[in-house]
């Protein structure tokens, strides 16, 4: 590639933060994921080396005994460089029940008011495109998910409720996404999904990775309930739907 | 094993921290002190990661079922082993049947009850630190137990440690956070001028400090945060982000602590004083 469209900026005594030019970009993202995988497998071993990619950064955490900060940030640009670009991105989309009826939608009739369209539309809408995953973070498994269309932004309720369950699919912020645990959150609940994101027995604990795409399917509460107990058995079948580079 | 009678205020399991799944939103966890966990570790001769109890305010009350080693490190605890006061930083030869009665933690916030070779619960994702859903447990549980392996031969090449606890130090070393340049002068220089306490909100993912000063409307897009990142909310509150910290945020990260200071930290309680000073 060419010259490096990040700034370097120290992030204490163990860590970087590379940025590029702020905004929700798919383009950016790749880039930034990209270029994490090419220093892993090239330069930052991850046995030295934690990366947190999200959005527009990327942030590189030292936990070698050497710490070699001001090496890597003077060879950072000699690395872009050097790498290849990211290349063609193995975008998998991830197909997601959720279920957007009474009792798993309490605000879905208010949001829908809000946004001047029907129930039935809303749900619509939400199903119609795939979003793409900018990062994961705040909670175990919470994904960040790009690609929310203009139709569905609407700000944070006024209220934060204290216990937000489990799978919810809340809406806010121009951003959409599941809760993975039972958390306070301020997102409109629109839907619940009975999947688990998150699996501390599983090797990655999250299936889905960033750069990867998600796409909800509608269920009943009877789909819903048996999604449920296959999830908790470990048997539920996550269908990749058609990919959207 | 490891018999809990009582478990005292807020007891968990920590080690040096899980690593490597944080780009899954998982904290690194750990304990808080972790000067004071390897030192409890370097006199038992175990790995010095090896996962020890963490006593928050007021210890547990425990017995032992089969012999091991015990040293107690971290902010004063008071405890008696079978009745005899237990001193700080010193290895105790435990037989088994032992009942280790522990009282209130003094000067600092936290203490750490060590084993030979350590509690060994299941490895989740690569460490035993508690922190649910990762592991099952948030906290020890009356009535629980904790298996260790029995050991009864060892001689510790140093019995015991004069540790000098720093605990009521106000100086916290501080690097600019990435956001630092967002403050204007006037803020930059409150920042070093003012004694900050810790609030009443205060647990093991983060502490807010008083009192609150001017706020950075900024809006940011969601990046990175580490234990020891301080966030600026808009209204002005300073969030000291610690050990179970989320993993990525949305405030302006304005200064980042030095890891020594962030083990201080967590021997701050509420109502402590603490002062910014450049590392």
């Amino acid at each position: 590639m060419s010259e490096a469209p990040f700034h370097i900026k120290p992030f204490g005594r163990e860590a970087l933060l590379l940025e590029w030019p702020a905004g929700v970009s798919e383009e950016t993202l790749m880039d930034v994921l990209g270029f994490m995988r090419y220093l892993r497998d090239n330069h930052l071993p991850e046995s030295e080396w934690e990366f947190i990619p999200v959005y527009h950064s990327l942030t590189l955490i030292s936990y070698g005994k050497e710490k070699d900060l001001e090496r890597v940030t003077r060879n950072l640009p000699a690395w872009y460089h050097d790498y290849p670009g990211p290349g063609t991105l193995s975008a998998r989309c991830w197909e997601l029940p959720v279920c957007y009826d009474p009792p798993f939608a309490p605000d879905l009739e208010e949001v829908a008011r809000i946004l001047n369209t029907t129930e039935p539309d809303l749900v619509r809408s939400h199903t119609a495109q795939p979003y793409r995953v900018f990062g994961i973070g705040f909670l175990p498994g919470f994904l960040y998910l790009g690609g929310v269309p203009e139709t569905l932004r609407l700000p944070r309720r006024d209220h934060p409720r204290l216990r937000v369950p489990a799978g919810a699919v809340g809406l806010a912020d121009r951003q959409t996404g599941i809760y993975p645990q039972e958390s306070p959150g301020g997102w409109h609940l629109i839907g619940n999904c009975p999947v688990p994101l998150f699996n501390p027995e599983a090797q990655p604990p999250c299936f889905i990775s960033p750069g990867d795409q998600v796409r909800f399917r509608a269920v009943s509460p009877a789909e819903y309930e048996l999604h449920k107990i296959e999830g908790e058995i470990g048997i539920y079948n996550f269908r990749e739907g058609e990919g959207n580079a | 094993m490891l018999k809990i009678i009582q478990p005292g205020f807020y007891t968990t399991l920590q080690d040096l921290g899980r690593y490597h799944y944080r780009q899954y939103g998982v904290p690194v966890s750990g304990a808080m002190d972790q000067g004071a966990l390897r030192r409890a570790n370097a006199l038992l001769e175990n790995e010095p990661g090896a996962a020890a109890l963490e006593v928050t305010m007021k210890g547990p009350e425990v017995e032992f079922t089969t012999p091991t080693f015990l040293v107690v490190s971290g902010a004063h605890l008071e405890a008696e082993l079978n009745g005899e006061p237990v001193e700080m930083n010193r290895v105790y030869q435990v037989p088994a049947g032992s009942h280790l009665k522990c009282g209130p933690v003094l000067r600092g916030l936290r203490a750490y009850l060590a084993v030979k070779g350590g509690f060994l619960p299941e490895v989740r994702l690569g460490s035993r630190s508690y922190f649910p859903p990762v592991t099952r447990h948030k906290f020890l549980a009356r009535d629980s137990e904790l298996p260790y392996a029995p050991c009864e031969d060892f001689t510790p090449r140093l019995l015991k440690l004069n540790a000098a606890d720093s605990y009521g130090q106000k100086e916290v070393r501080v690097w600019p956070g990435p956001e630092f340049d967002l403050l204007n002068p006037s803020q930059k220089a409150c920042l070093f001028e003012t004694e900050y306490h810790l609030a009443k909100e205060h647990d093991r993912m983060a502490c807010q400090l008083g009192p609150a000063m001017e706020g950075i409307g900024t809006s940011m897009i969601t990046s990175a945060t580490l234990p020891g990142t301080v966030q600026l909310t808009p209204a002005g509150k300073l969030l000291v982000l610690l050990r179970d910290g989320q993993t990525t945020g949305g405030y302006p990260r304005i200064l980042q602590l030095d890891p020594d200071s962030l083990d201080l930290m967590g021997q701050k309680k509420s109502g402590d004083a603490i002062r910014f000073l450049w590392a």
